[in-house]
């Protein structure tokens, strides 16, 4: 089923959580809503399934316009992020739940429900469970009993808040891969918060970014993370190097330092974010060399399949971090050493608009504005 | 308290944590020797005095009409106005803790209010409104309706004393529980009768029982309110608290102890009562809280 989002506007108090959010998902899509918390994913998820009203703004499901219809009659699926499991029934009755509240002419009857129940079980892979409580089973288990109790109600659309937040990296891991394969199987149109980037890039088909409130970027995984189209997407994605600089003829001026670039859509003189991954770095030795940023090696860890360097900017007032990321053998042919003064040249350079930023020319020089 | 103990045991015998033996000896004497002397002699000497005079006479004393009648009084209000309290405090607990609305702190305090009003000012508030020359008394008198000096007013006041003890227990209990469970009851499609009946309900079982009792030993004991609005007509109007203090003022001791005996006996049942549904409750609660550490390498099968 799609689900459309239109204009949605939510404040807490003072504090807005959703500002004129307009989406629209697939039928058959699993989407991942991505961001920091705080960015108001949860709340628009939320808002989605009916536990929270929008302050304005339109949901709608298949078409029709679900801010009428109660919680009740929108058939979704939910997932909570701490399982919400109701810790009186058995694993059986919490997954029975759903099918036992319809009205009566509705309800199906017992032995449909049970054989839907071990159908469901089965296909989380915890028929074994059916008599357990919930305080008898592992953080996995209990979020697989939550989806299977979702689906029970054959849910139009499932919508899962953090679901793997409260496990730990391994179990994150194995359910991640699992969730994919369970959507593959029933293509039911599904929505997952999390605020892991990774998981969200490595299981859904688009992501949505979203930060203090609004939607940053759409896009499949490949796009968001090889085209972001914000500073914070780039920075959200995964680490990054930043440089304040200022486009000039010969490059990007940082500092006393200059670097190439090959973005040729800035006008000279505008000041810019740029934005290196750790990969995109290379680390220059020869000292007679003038390109690129002076930096000095602080740390190489060289462990793992790639190895990292951190390093320090040579300028003591603006504390900047570097990290780069290479090969093994790359580093053992650099001979690094703490301490060592470097140069960094980056390979692919990504610059933003630095907007509302008075470049100190301006200010020394105000006839020149 | 049992189900700590062997932890404090654990906590005792730890060099580290462990008091020196005269602050935990003063302690002990002190809060001992106040338990004795203003709880357990006093509740002895009620018995004691009960039967100083021997058991046919104590046996009299409660068995007597105006006794029976008392204790029948008693239990009548106690199954009125418990079962009324049960249903307004589960109403505001759920109200309050599961729901968001204008007022809510409101409503928290007037639930508050019976506790902090002295039980004669509720007795004297019920007169002022339904007495003789109250707001309703002329009306009340127009279509021959007693509340004042009669069973209705007791009932009254009895439920407005008891109001507190049910909600005051359930709150806590389920805004510490969240709303997580009755989100997921929604979703699934319960309506509201089925949320509270199927999912709130069973999870504060224990602390509504324990209200109950609380409720039902403050309803039968009850004395300030009810003594203003019963008119203590013997036989009629008079509650086992009035009972005691019309025989005890009339210098009649062994029977006003056999009576007062009895509500210690009541005092005793709900105390052990209480005790079992706290070890219950919190053993329930532990349980539902406790994981076994190998529970995972209890699964014989690996996520695929």
């Amino acid at each position: 089923m799609s689900i459309e989002v239109r204009n949605i506007h939510k404040r807490f108090g003072n504090f807005t959580a959703l500002n004129d959010i307009s989406l629209n998902f697939e039928s058959g899509q699993l989407v991942a809503l991505l961001g920091p918390s705080g960015c108001g994913k949860t709340t628009l998820l939320r808002i989605i399934a009916g536990l929270e009203q929008a302050d304005s703004g339109i949901v709608t499901l298949e078409g029709e316009d679900a801010s009428i219809s109660s919680v009740r009659e929108r058939q979704v699926g939910f997932v909570f992020q701490h399982y919400a499991l109701f810790k009186h029934m058995t694993v059986f009755d919490n997954v029975a739940f759903g099918m036992r509240m319809k009205p009566r002419a509705q309800r199906p009857s017992k032995q449909e429900i049970k054989d839907k129940v071990h159908e469901l079980l089965n296909l989380v892979q915890l028929d074994w469970l059916a008599d357990r409580y919930p305080s008898q089973l592992s953080g996995g288990q209990r979020q697989r009993i939550a989806l299977a109790r979702a689906l029970a109600v054959e849910p139009r659309v499932l919508l899962l808040d953090e679901p793997f937040g409260a496990l730990d990296a391994k179990v994150r891991k194995e359910l991640r891969r699992w969730l994919r394969k369970l959507h593959d199987e029933l293509h039911i149109t599904s929505i997952f918060v999390t605020h892991d980037q990774e998981e969200a890039l490595e299981v859904a088909d688009n992501v949505v970014l979203m930060d203090h409130g609004r939607v940053e970027q759409v896009g499949t995984p490949e796009e968001v993370y090889n085209h972001p189209a914000t500073p914070f997407v780039y920075s959200f994605l995964g680490s990054v190097n930043l440089f304040h600089g200022r486009v000039e003829e010969e490059g990007l001026r940082v500092g006393a330092d200059a670097v190439p670039h090959t973005q040729d859509n800035f006008t000279e003189g505008s000041e810019v974010f740029a934005f290196v991954r750790p990969h995109e770095l290379q680390i220059v030795t020869d000292t007679g060399y003038t390109q690129g940023v002076a930096a000095k090696v602080v740390r190489v860890l060289s462990f793992g399949v790639s190895a990292r360097v951190e390093l320090d900017g040579l300028d003591r007032d603006k504390d900047q971090h570097f990290e780069v990321e290479l090969t093994q053998a790359q580093v053992a042919g650099l001979a690094l050493t703490p301490g060592q003064h470097v140069r960094l040249v980056p390979s692919r350079l990504k610059l933003f608009d630095r907007p509302g930023y008075v470049s100190a020319d301006a200010v020394s020089n105000p006839a020149s504005v | 308290m049992s189900h700590y103990s062997h932890k404090t045991t654990r906590f005792e015998r730890n060099l580290a944590t462990r008091e020196a033996p005269w602050v935990k000896w003063t302690l002990l004497t002190l809060s001992l020797s106040f338990f004795v002397l203003f709880l357990i002699l006093p509740l002895v000497s009620v018995f004691f005095e009960a039967l100083r005079k021997g058991w046919e006479v104590y046996l009299l004393s409660i068995t007597e009409e105006t006794a029976l009648a008392a204790i029948k009084l008693t239990v009548l209000i106690a199954i009125i106005s418990v079962p009324l309290n049960l249903v307004f405090g589960v109403a505001a607990a759920w109200l309050i803790a599961k729901h968001d609305f204008r007022g809510k702190q409101l409503l928290t305090t007037f639930i508050d209010l019976p506790f902090s009003v002295s039980p004669v000012i509720v007795g004297l508030m019920y007169m002022l409104v339904f007495g003789a020359n109250g707001w309703f008394g002329s009306w009340l008198v127009e279509h021959d309706l007693k509340v004042i000096f009669a069973v209705p007013g007791i009932v009254l006041a009895t439920i407005f004393v008891t109001f507190p003890f049910v909600a005051r227990e359930l709150i806590p209990l389920m805004q510490a529980q969240g709303r997580d469970e009755e989100e997921a009851a929604v979703v699934l499609g319960a309506n509201g009768w089925q949320t509270l009946w199927y999912v709130t309900l069973p999870n504060v079982k224990w602390g509504l029982l324990y209200g109950v009792i609380l409720s039902n030993a403050r309803a039968m004991g009850e004395f300030g309110a009810v003594s203003v609005v019963s008119g203590k007509i013997r036989g009629q109007t008079n509650t086992m608290p009035l009972h005691v203090e019309i025989l005890y003022n009339e210098y009649n001791f062994a029977a006003a102890f056999a009576v007062a005996s009895l509500l210690a006996l009541l005092a005793l049942v709900t105390l052990v009562i209480k005790t079992r549904v706290e070890h219950r409750a919190s053993s329930h609660f532990n349980a539902s809280h406790m994981v076994p550490a190998d529970i995972n390498t209890l699964s014989p099968r690996v996520v695929p």
